[in-house]
């Protein structure tokens, strides 16, 4: 059978379950509309660490040992790990992955992380080399601030479309057999850049990727995006999202009902984030603590989570060069709902 | 090929409508009252210490150590980026603003140690305008020197 659809779309024959997902968030996340579906929000930023770096670290590594706790399985059982973050050198996830001994790929796709590792594990899976993977990520409000911008306790006025980096880590656990939501088809984006040059205006900037990706795949499939319940951006805000609809409407396509973003649901409009939530873990957290139990309680048949990255650097925006986006797409499905509201089961 | 085909001319003219409006006569009237109340506290400073005997150039430079010491507490308990949202350049213009300039990368970089970290750092923000500050200063010397 052939695996590709149409130009960039991929079909998953054996279909891998997501068996497990956990997440984990920070206070800010924690007091969202969303807190009471995360397994846990911290009190403090600094999670009784000395740095925010090495709060993102050790959140990171007890998030993967829930996961693991959850579905009931210790580490040898586990294929591949495959991380990403937004720290240089992605360090928080390199640094995690030594705390377990489990072959590793280290990712970096920005804020579309997420869904890079899960479309890489399902790959893994559906080609026959290895049985489960686990796919992780995580960002840091402080920490990520400090290195693409300028100090916390600087005094310099946000722009209301700047978007608010998550705290948090998000990991899910996919395996050839076992229950739960299973992953059908992907559609890997193309790095897109219509010449967005400022570094607070990311939803500007990986709007047209989303669109990009969203065009092709419907494509690519030969669907509308009324065949799904939810197509869901991973942190476009207010400005992106608001952007990829006024894209795809001069395509004939009308995402009006069935859009939502990452970014927008994370927080409540009384934060103060300006246009919403953005950062690797701003998709990872919601995908894996909100949008994977609707789809196992039978809430949703059929999602397409198109999770979004910016891929600047700090170095690039001083040099004045523009901001290139890249938004990866996937198809999770629900063959068998079962039907425990808001549980989870993970039973092999 | 790709399925958006627009120049980025075209998408900046987007990008621009869809950008929520902030209101400029808010930030100009928000940035006075704000910056106008922190000269307002510098003005009773000097009152109290020239009430107190002290000579009016002498009271000055006090009145601004007493306005860096504000700032960088502001900055401490982590006030002054929260006033800032709201003031604009009128928490940034104030000597309290170059306080907080100063302080925020100290506090922010003293993780990654006191000599690298806090003492390379420090001057992250403020660097420029103590470089620009100096290089006018030289340029203004000349001129003086020559000129006049």
């Amino acid at each position: 059978m052939n695996k590709v659809v149409g130009n960039q779309t991929i079909k998953f024959e054996r279909k891998p379950k997501i068996i497990s997902s956990a997440a984990i968030v920070g206070p800010k996340e924690g007091e969202g509309p969303l807190g009471e579906y995360f397994d846990k929000a911290l009190q403090d930023s600094y999670y009784q660490e000395q740095t925010w770096e090495k709060a993102e670290r050790k959140m990171t590594q007890e998030n993967i040992d829930l996961l693991l706790q959850k579905a009931n399985l210790s580490p040898d059982k586990i294929d591949y790990l495959i991380g990403g973050d937004l720290l240089n050198q992605t360090v928080t996830s390199n640094f995690a992955a030594r705390k377990f001994a489990v072959p590793y790929f280290g990712i970096y796709g920005a804020c579309s992380t997420m869904v890079e590792g899960m479309i890489l594990g399902a790959i893994l899976i559906d080609g026959g080399y290895g049985y489960r993977t686990i796919n992780f990520t995580s960002s840091h409000y402080q920490g990520a601030e400090r290195q693409y911008r300028t100090p916390n306790e600087y005094g310099d006025k946000y722009p209301s479309y700047k978007q608010w980096t998550a705290t948090g880590t998000g990991a899910t656990l996919l395996a050839k057999d076992g229950q739960g939501p299973v992953v059908t088809e992907a559609t890997v984006g193309k790095v897109i850049d219509l010449g967005v040059k400022d570094p607070k205006d990311m939803g500007s900037a990986m709007a047209p990727a989303a669109a990009d990706t969203i065009l092709q795949h419907l494509n690519d499939t030969g669907r509308t995006p009324q065949d799904y319940d939810l197509i869901v951006t991973g942190d476009l805000g207010e400005v992106g999202s608001k952007l990829l609809k006024e894209l795809l409407a001069e395509k004939n396509i009308n995402l009006q009902d069935c859009h939502d973003d990452c970014g927008k649901i994370l927080y409540n409009s009384d934060q103060d984030v300006g246009a919403g939530g953005s950062g690797c873990a701003c998709a990872a957290v919601v995908t894996a603590a909100y949008l994977l139990p609707y789809l196992n309680n039978g809430e949703f048949k059929r999602i397409f989570v198109v999770a979004t990255g910016a891929l600047l650097s700090p170095l690039t925006s001083l040099q004045g060069e523009s901001i290139p986006s890249i938004a990866h797409g996937i198809v999770i499905e629900n063959e068998s709902p079962n039907n425990a509201i808001g549980n989870f089961s993970y039973e092999e | 090929m790709p399925q958006i085909n627009k120049t980025p001319n075209e998408y900046q003219k987007m990008v621009k409508n869809a950008h929520p409006s902030d209101s400029k006569v808010k930030n100009f009237i928000s940035a006075y009252v704000i910056g106008g109340l922190i000269c307002v506290v510098g003005e009773i400073i000097t009152n109290i210490l020239t009430a107190q005997g002290l000579a009016l150039n002498e009271a000055g430079p006090l009145m601004s150590v007493s306005m860096i010491f504000i700032g960088g507490l502001l900055t401490g308990i982590g006030v002054y980026d929260e006033i800032a949202q709201y003031a604009g350049a009128g928490t940034i213009v104030p000597i309290t603003g170059f306080a907080n300039a100063i302080v925020s990368p100290a506090m922010e970089y003293k993780q990654d140690g006191y000599i690298l970290g806090l003492g390379a750092k420090m001057y992250s923000v403020a660097g420029p305008v103590l470089t620009y500050g100096m290089l006018s200063a030289f340029i203004v010397g000349i001129i003086k020197l020559i000129f006049i």
